[in-house]
């Protein structure tokens, strides 16, 4: 989710930017991954890429044939190697697949924020001297996240029960497949079933709170005056 | 046109006429289609390479910005910070200024546009007038050369008015360059060097105050000056209509001793 939301939030910019390149790449990500069930997503990551590639390296480019020429060992320009097959049971490609995919979901909901905030907003901070980077971080956005945290708050709670469909990789030690598991192993299915929701309950539930303070706390300057500022200023009004 | 240092410009003109637009060209808010302007020597937003003009990177154009400040007709205050905040963000963040020393900066400021009471105030929680006394702070804090002021007290309520102007004339007596896009005649009157005057994207006609709004030359000067007269006149008539209004419902209210009419 981290990794949606922060690539999400790149690729809205993205989006919204004057250059035309950029903007290209933004639309062609989010087509992409919008268009492609997770669960198939996932199967390609998991099954699919590792039939292709059974190892990804990331090195100089023609790095293997130059070393070959110069008749030093193939892997001197190679500095980082990926075992795709190892990987793609591990947790880390379903954070990679399910992230990759919300990203693009996040990206709309980001640029639906962003396009949210007054443009006078961004003229007043461009008016004081502040670069367009500075006045996307300190101005826009933080106005953008009293509109993108409830979309985002929905989308966590969907992510949680998405993996789910981590079993598609496939990773054993989710939590739907754990529980229905034991419950066979047992033969007690819907006990099993049962502590399934119970946990996603819990799950969601904490989120739901995690939400609630965010939204607060984005939310400051806008509609009701919280406690705390209206005690300073009944305060700050007592002095005078 | 030349605005010198020192120098308070009012820029008049019926809506449509470029005012704003002008305003805005010189902090590059608007790109140029043509012409060119210079503040303190520097062209704005272009390079001129041998003749041909190039556009400046962002960064050049937001380091020129940084001298010249600017109110807007709707405040513009960034909501999600306090007023401390606001008038502290482009010093801190621009400037590099250290914190101490942009609060001590900031109050000062509030203290001189009369909100020394409110830094911790949000700009929801503020009056119109108070918040467009905090977008004056705000610019002011910047050390600007130039301060545009882009219909300020258009967006207020009547009864506000009156305190951003004295804000605005205390500034100009400091010595403050300032143009100033307005329709408050009295303003332009009592404390403009110069009026401009603009129709239809151009400058009609320019000089002194007594001169432009007291003696025009031009038709169009004239008949837009006439107009300005009767609005305003249709106000204050609006006004005192409402005030004997009142006082004639306050006669026709039935005297009662005990002064509650539920008695």
């Amino acid at each position: 989710m981290v990794l949606g939301v922060g690539l999400g939030v790149v690729l809205a910019v993205m989006r919204l930017s004057d250059n035309p390149v950029l903007r290209g790449v933004a639309f062609v990500y989010t087509w992409f991954f919008r268009a492609i069930p997770r669960y198939v997503l996932l199967v390609l990551i998991g099954v699919g890429v590792g039939f292709l590639y059974s190892s990804l390296s990331i090195g100089l480019p023609f790095g293997e044939q130059l070393a070959r020429a110069i008749g030093i060992d193939p892997a001197t320009f190679t500095f980082f190697t990926l075992d795709w097959n190892a990987f793609s049971t591990t947790i880390w490609a379903g954070i990679l697949g399910l992230g990759l995919s919300e990203a693009a979901y996040m990206a709309e909901i980001a640029r639906a924020g962003i396009l949210s905030v007054d443009r006078g907003q961004a003229e007043a901070a461009q008016a004081l001297g502040m670069p367009p980077g500075k006045t996307m971080r300190r101005i826009v956005l933080p106005q953008a996240m009293r509109v993108i945290v409830p979309p985002t708050g929905n989308e966590t709670i969907a992510m949680v029960k998405d993996t789910s469909l981590l079993i598609a990789i496939p990773i054993i030690n989710e939590l739907f497949f754990q529980a229905y598991n034991f419950g066979q192993r047992g033969f007690k299915i819907l006990p099993g079933l049962v502590a399934a929701t119970l946990w996603y309950l819990i799950i969601c539930s904490i989120l739901m709170v995690g939400q609630s303070y965010l939204e607060r706390y984005f939310g400051r300057g806008f509609g009701p005056v919280p406690k705390k500022a209206k005690q300073e200023l009944t305060k700050i009004g007592a002095d005078h | 046109m030349d605005v010198r240092a020192g120098e308070v410009v009012v820029l008049l003109g019926p809506s449509g006429s470029g005012k704003t637009t002008f305003l805005r060209c010189i902090n590059q808010l608007e790109t140029i289609d043509g012409g060119r302007i210079w503040v303190d020597g520097d062209l704005m937003g272009y390079d001129d390479r041998s003749g041909t003009l190039h556009r400046l990177r962002d960064k050049h154009i937001a380091a020129q910005r940084r001298d010249i400040g600017m109110c807007f007709q709707r405040f513009n205050l960034f909501p999600h910070k306090t007023v401390l905040e606001n008038v502290v963000e482009a010093p801190m963040q621009v400037k590099g200024v250290k914190k101490k020393e942009a609060t001590a900066k900031a109050l000062e400021l509030l203290e001189q546009v009369g909100l020394a009471d409110k830094p911790s105030a949000y700009p929801a929680q503020l009056s119109g007038g108070q918040q467009q006394r905090v977008a004056i702070a705000r610019a002011l804090a910047m050390d600007p050369k130039l301060m545009l002021f882009d219909e300020p007290t258009s967006a207020l309520d009547p009864e506000l008015v009156g305190e951003v102007l004295k804000v605005m004339r205390d500034l100009a007596k400091g010595g403050m360059t300032m143009i100033v896009v307005t329709h408050e005649m009295g303003f332009a009157r009592e404390v403009a060097d110069r009026v401009v005057f603009m129709d239809a994207g151009v400058v009609v006609e320019e000089g002194p105050p007594s001169e432009v709004i007291g003696n025009p030359k031009h038709a169009r000067t004239r008949a837009f000056l006439a107009r300005m007269r009767q609005e305003e006149q249709a106000h204050a008539e609006a006004v005192v209509a409402t005030v004997t209004g009142a006082a004639q419902a306050l006669a026709d209210a039935p005297t009662d001793p005990s002064g509650d009419p539920q008695a």
